[in-house]
């Protein structure tokens, strides 16, 4: 993986990127505190197959990319509208 | 050509002594599996077998004998960690290396030379002042020195004040030093062996039978095995391990560089290292040049070199060590690495019953090969957490007590 297409600048050099972990899906505000702990600490670091996200660090634009963690090479990349097509509203905090 | 020589060609028996027994069936049960026949696991056989009497044990490894980090790493031993569980732990395994040669009958070169680690801006000495705080009081021998004291250790050091990122000072860890990590390996392979234990080379786990809770065998490529203890020592093939048992870990695996120049005359005693540049180097005692850093930017179960890498860590080498500007490199490699986010291992019991980790270990567990080994067997033999380890669990994550080192770990091993 020496080149990654970006969706906004096209093919750039992979040292323009930055890592920025799997696409998990947020547990609710609500959720238990064992689906929080497993969403912040526990991953599947698959061999094979990873949906992730990435960014582009001179653009500052963040996107998804598929890639192929034993081959080392990448499937597709696509804007994260694509599966984040709602917006997250998050409960007000609670002042304590 | 001395007379001995000669005689030597010419009488000697033709056969080398085997170094391990000749290769067996693979039994259809054991009282102990290990998966993976690197240093960790091979340690923990032989503790097992040598100080609790366990001998029906097997080390079951995909490739070769410790083919895996234990042959890739760059040796690094030290014990100036930051949390007092972290610091006493590698202290012990510090006193088991110093020890080894002996125990094993084998030697492993241990070279004690000392470790700097160097410090470019004031937060970095802030952090090594309270290292050499907290090591101090865990009775580890470990002091802040400043740059004329580093120029006497070490000459060759670029230590101009006006470079980008001067050397402000430095934390000197005397203990510290670098083994021959093959020899670690093969010696505690020779000594399990000869007392009961089985190795076995080319032999993959590819399932784990859980029964009732319990962990009841594993079935391998060359069969299936029952099992009353399995201990998981994968490395970079935690998660994918752990999975088979049912488990999820809080592991990423990314690659781990590094490299080594053409032997050169001896220019540099201790151990160097640069949290800041993300390299450390020492000169090994043939003389080439071993130079390691921080690992990928991205995760992998590849060992593939990247161009990026080696010219950061060429260029901050040489920024360290202008003499070795005109070095050739000979040779370059890669691990797989285990990393946990508060780049602490994970050591211990799991849900599944007689299942035990010892996982987590990333880019500085070679260090501990010794009393990880120890301390498995222990935990094995009695079903007791040795209290040593106590803190290195995977529950650690679900009540937030994280240990984290990884400003004493991070590019300094
Ligand atoms: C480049 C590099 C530099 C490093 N430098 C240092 C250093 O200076 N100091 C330090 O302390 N640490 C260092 N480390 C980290 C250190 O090497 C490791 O943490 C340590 O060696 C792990 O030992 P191990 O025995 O657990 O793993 P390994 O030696 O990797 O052994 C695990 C074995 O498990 C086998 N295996 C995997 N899956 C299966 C399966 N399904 N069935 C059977 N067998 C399987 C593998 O083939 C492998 O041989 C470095 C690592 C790298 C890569």
């Amino acid at each position: 993986m020496k080149l990654i297409p970006c969706p906004l600048n096209g093919l750039r050099n992979v040292n323009e990127f930055a890592y920025g972990g799997d696409v998990l899906e947020m547990p609710a505000t609500s959720a238990s505190d064992d689906a929080w702990i497993d969403y912040i600490f526990t991953r599947e670091n698959k061999a094979g197959l990873v949906r992730e996200w990435w960014f582009h660090i001179p653009t500052s634009y963040w996107f998804i990319l598929e890639r192929d963690t034993v081959t080392d090479t990448v499937i597709r990349s696509y804007p994260a509208d694509q599966v984040f097509s709602r917006r997250i509203d998050f409960p007000p905090r609670r002042e304590s | 050509m001395p007379i001995a020589l000669i005689r030597h060609a010419l009488f000697a028996p033709k056969r080398p002594r085997r170094h391990l027994p000749a290769p067996t069936e693979l039994k259809r049960s054991y009282d102990v599996v290990i998966v993976g026949g690197g240093g960790h696991g091979l340690a923990a056989a032989y503790y097992l077998a040598r100080y609790h009497g366990i001998r029906r044990v097997a080390v079951l490894e995909k490739g070769y004998l410790a083919s895996g980090n234990t042959a890739r790493n760059t040796a690094v031993v030290r014990a100036n960690y930051v949390t007092p569980g972290s610091v006493r732990f590698y202290a012990e395994s510090v006193k088991l290396f110093e020890n080894l040669s002996a125990e094993l009958d084998f030697n492993i070169l241990f070279s004690q030379r000392g470790q700097l680690t160097l410090a470019h801006t004031d937060a970095a000495m802030r952090g090594f002042r309270l290292r050499a705080e907290v090591n101090r009081r865990c009775g580890v021998e470990s002091v802040m020195i400043g740059s004329g004291e580093i120029a006497k250790l070490v000459p060759t050091l670029n230590l101009v004040p006006a470079e980008r990122y001067p050397v402000l000072g430095g934390l000197w860890h005397p203990p510290g030093g670098i083994v021959r990590h093959d020899a670690v390996a093969w010696g505690y392979a020779r000594r399990a062996a000869e007392r009961g234990v089985e190795i076995h080379q080319r032999t993959e786990v590819t399932a784990v039978h859980v029964d009732n809770g319990r962990v009841v065998a594993v079935q391998t490529n060359r069969g299936r095995v029952a099992c009353g203890a399995v201990v998981q020592a994968v490395a970079g093939s935690s998660s994918l391990v752990a999975a088979l048992a049912g488990l999820r870990l809080p592991i990423v695996t990314y690659p781990l560089q590094a490299m080594v120049t053409q032997p050169l005359k001896p220019f540099v005693d201790p151990l160097v290292s640069s949290p800041q540049f993300h390299v450390y180097i020492s000169q090994t005692p043939r003389g080439d040049v071993v130079i390691g850093g921080g690992s990928d930017p991205y995760p992998l179960y590849g060992t593939r070199a990247t161009l990026d890498l080696k010219e950061s860590l060429i260029q901050h080498t040489i920024e360290l060590f202008p003499c070795l500007a005109g070095a050739k490199l000979l040779r370059q490699w890669a691990g797989i690495a285990d990393m946990t986010p508060d780049y602490s291992p994970i050591m211990g019991k799991t849900e599944v019953a007689g299942y035990y980790l010892d996982a987590g270990w990333g880019t500085w567990g070679f260090k501990a090969t010794p009393i990880c080994g120890k301390a498995m067997a222990e935990l094995v033999a009695t079903n007791e957490t040795p209290g040593l380890i106590g803190a290195f669990g995977v529950d650690r994550f679900r009540t937030f007590r994280l240990v984290n080192e990884m400003g004493a770990t991070a590019a300094s091993h």
